[in-house]
């Protein structure tokens, strides 16, 4: 039955960005790839995604941010996301994030990042191939 | 345009060429694709003749520039006279260091000013509110209060130079700051002059920046209408915006329909606050993007003239030729710009750019060819604006006026945006207007089925994008990137509390008091806003008033 569970996903919008073409084509493009999709709208705290992530009870969280701050608030919902226990939930992200912030970004344990022009089919793809194994 | 007998001939000759001439060519080689559609989903013909436009009446649906219709602009000398204002929408980092870049434009050729705010001031919160951490002048200037717009605009002449000012939620309060350095600068307020985007019904389903709710949205953004039209006889107190509804993922036929249906409702909530409609309209503006579709672009231009002319006309009996006008700010078109082979987007805003002109804007922004990165380098932003400078000095595009007109192609083009858009329109109507559209999540449905259509087509190679999904590179060409110092958080957080430890917050509390008062009487908030600037209450602190009365907007969610 375990197996049967489709692939839970949270598709977040963090900080006051309101760019969210991005993120709702991509929540689609996963929902039509037949992904359980929760998206959060817009104006997320760290706080609320994570929570959002714990009470969703999701597999994956995809993160969207076109504004420049990832560097504040990326940190903060990794350090959230393992003080929860969410260790074996796999988080991505997508945006505008230059070229030389992503070491810094997987270094906190974002396993990729997805630039402009990624296709969806990238994304959906690399979702399935790194879903984590649930015990 | 044409007699019947011609356009039988024409068609007679046209049915020859079908079936003649044309199998002979097809047999060697067949057209690329099985049918051509533009991206409002047109089907795109071969060839147009003047077939498709046989019923086109030059004097009724052309007219002559400055003259209704206004399809060929709404200047009778246009380009000729003056070119268009070149405005670089800008702002990062602190009020200074913005003002510094302002400097720069206005020294390389610029003509107006631009601002773009950061997400707390977007969004009404001080730098120091915990949703500003991390956002401090990223994407656009901190203005927590009248002090900064002071440093922002310092050595700026108002009665000068015009500023337009990319504001929605809180644009009373900006427009109250502007109006406060003005008064400082001695600049008579009838001198003024400049725009206010404070279009709100586009933010809730386009942009999303939304503070409050629709309605008392709604009530702000007519208060800002009506001070300007009693005060500031030069400022244009609303840019009605289909440039982010566009970036959103609408197609051109959308863009321009919903922006017109907001226009529509703006209109008619004016009147219901009892201006004439000649009072107001002659001071409502536009704002629309371009893409690269060239065609498309000028055709839907030409086709928002004559239809916003129309309306104004037959819907609300506007008497003055000036209501009639639709002047227009364009922009090129970010969401087109692309992260691979940056450079190329230089070439991309060019078309882009020359379809605004031939379509006849009063004011343009192109875009910096690392849009897709970061905020735009210095370098970046003079590459931008000199493609502005070669299409007005070198192309010749701006020495005739409406050069285009007159082609089978851009007048049928012109006829079905219009016609299109019309239908959009009265849907609309049906449905109860731009709120309960919003409400019923129609405009968040149609833009989000769009985007999610061109991103279909781009992922499977049915629409190219030159360096993303072909023409690929493996060697990357790095350019230089804009970076804001995180330093700038802390010392704008700094001057903000310094700012409130040292200003008189007695006379802040009573007139936040006041303007508490005034927001529950339901007045025009505007001179009791610029009160409260004046007083240095912060951006925050005034917000923060009317989220009390209005209470906050909570976004409705359509994927």
């Amino acid at each position: 039955m375990q197996s049967k569970r489709k692939i839970r996903i949270l598709i977040a919008k963090p900080g006051l960005d309101s760019h969210d073409r991005g993120a709702k084509i991509v929540a689609r493009a996963l929902r039509d790839a037949g992904m359980e999709v929760i998206y959060t709208g817009l104006r997320q705290t760290p706080e609320q995604i994570v929570e959002t992530a714990l009470q969703e009870d999701v597999d994956v969280i995809g993160l969207s941010i076109l504004s420049g701050a990832h560097k504040a608030l990326f940190p903060r919902i990794m350090e959230l996301v393992k003080q929860k226990g969410l260790t074996d939930v796999m988080v991505f992200a997508g945006g505008i994030i230059p070229e030389e912030d992503i070491p810094e970004m997987k270094k906190l344990g974002i396993k990729e990042i997805f630039g402009p022009g990624t296709p969806t089919e990238t994304i959906v793809q690399f979702v399935f191939e790194h879903i984590p194994k649930r015990t | 345009m044409f007699d019947e007998e011609k356009i039988n001939e024409i068609r007679k000759e046209r049915e020859r060429w079908e079936n003649i001439t044309l199998p002979k060519w097809m047999g060697q080689r067949l057209e690329r694709k099985s049918e051509f559609r533009n991206h409002s989903d047109m089907l795109i013909k071969r060839i147009y003749t003047p077939e498709d436009i046989k019923d086109l009446d030059y004097m009724r649906d052309l007219g002559f520039p400055g003259e209704y219709p206004f399809t060929r602009g709404v200047h009778a000398t246009m380009y000729r006279g003056r070119l268009w204002t070149m405005r670089q929408f800008s702002g990062y980092g602190t009020a200074q260091q913005t003002n510094q870049r302002f400097k720069y434009l206005l020294k390389e050729g610029e003509t107006g000013l631009s601002i773009a705010f950061d997400y707390p001031t977007i969004m009404g919160y001080d730098s120091d509110h915990p949703m500003a951490r991390g956002e401090v002048g990223i994407c656009g200037v901190a203005v927590a209060s009248l002090k900064d717009m002071e440093i922002l605009l310092d050595g700026i002449p108002l009665d000068k130079v015009t500023t337009s000012m990319t504001i929605n939620g809180p644009a009373a309060m900006l427009l109250a700051m502007y109006v406060a350095v003005g008064d400082k600068q001695s600049v008579p307020r009838e001198k003024l002059g400049g725009t206010t985007q404070n279009d709100m019904l586009k933010e809730f389903f386009a942009q999303n920046l939304c503070i409050f709710p629709p309605k008392p949205s709604l009530k702000l953004v007519t208060d800002i209408i009506e001070y300007c039209t009693r005060h500031l006889p030069r400022w244009n107190p609303i840019s009605i915006s289909g440039y982010h509804i566009r970036e959103a993922g609408a197609n051109a036929l959308q863009e321009l329909a919903f922006t017109l249906y907001d226009g529509i409702t703006y209109v008619e909530s004016a009147m219901e606050r009892g201006l004439n409609v000649d009072a107001f309209a002659p001071r409502l503006s536009f704002f629309f993007a371009s893409h690269n579709n060239l065609f498309e672009e000028i055709a839907k231009f030409r086709a928002a003239r004559r239809l916003w002319a129309k309306i104004m006309k037959e819907r609300f009996h506007a008497k003055n030729p000036r209501s009639m006008w639709m002047r227009m700010h364009v922009q090129t078109s970010g969401c087109t710009l692309t992260a691979h082979q940056p450079l190329n987007n230089i070439i991309r805003v060019t078309i882009q750019a020359l379809a605004a002109v031939l379509g006849g804007t009063q004011s343009l922004h192109t875009n910096s060819f690392d849009e897709a990165l970061c905020l735009p380098t210095e370098e970046a932003v003079r590459v931008a604006l000199r493609t502005q400078q070669i299409i007005a000095h070198e192309s010749g595009a701006a020495d005739t006026i409406d050069p285009l007109a007159g082609s089978y192609y851009i007048e049928y083009l012109t006829n079905e945006m219009e016609e299109q858009a019309m239908n959009y329109i009265q849907k609309i109507d049906n449905m109860g207007g731009a709120i309960a559209a919003i409400e019923k999540g129609f405009f968040q449905k149609e833009i989000a089925d769009s985007a999610y259509k061109y991103q279909r087509e781009t992922d499977e190679k049915k629409r190219i994008i030159v360096g993303v999904n072909d023409y690929k590179t493996e060697e990357t060409h790095p350019i230089p990137i804009l970076r804001v110092d995180p330093k700038v958080e802390k010392e704008q957080v700094a001057k903000l509390q310094k700012l409130r430890r040292e200003r008189d917050n007695r006379k802040v509390n009573e007139v936040l008091e006041k303007l508490h008062y005034a927001t529950e009487k339901d007045e025009n908030l505007m001179p009791t806003i610029i009160e409260a600037v004046k007083s240095y209450a912060t951006l925050g602190e005034i917000c923060g008033v009317l989220r009390k009365v209005y209470g906050e907007y909570k976004e409705l969610i359509v994927i």
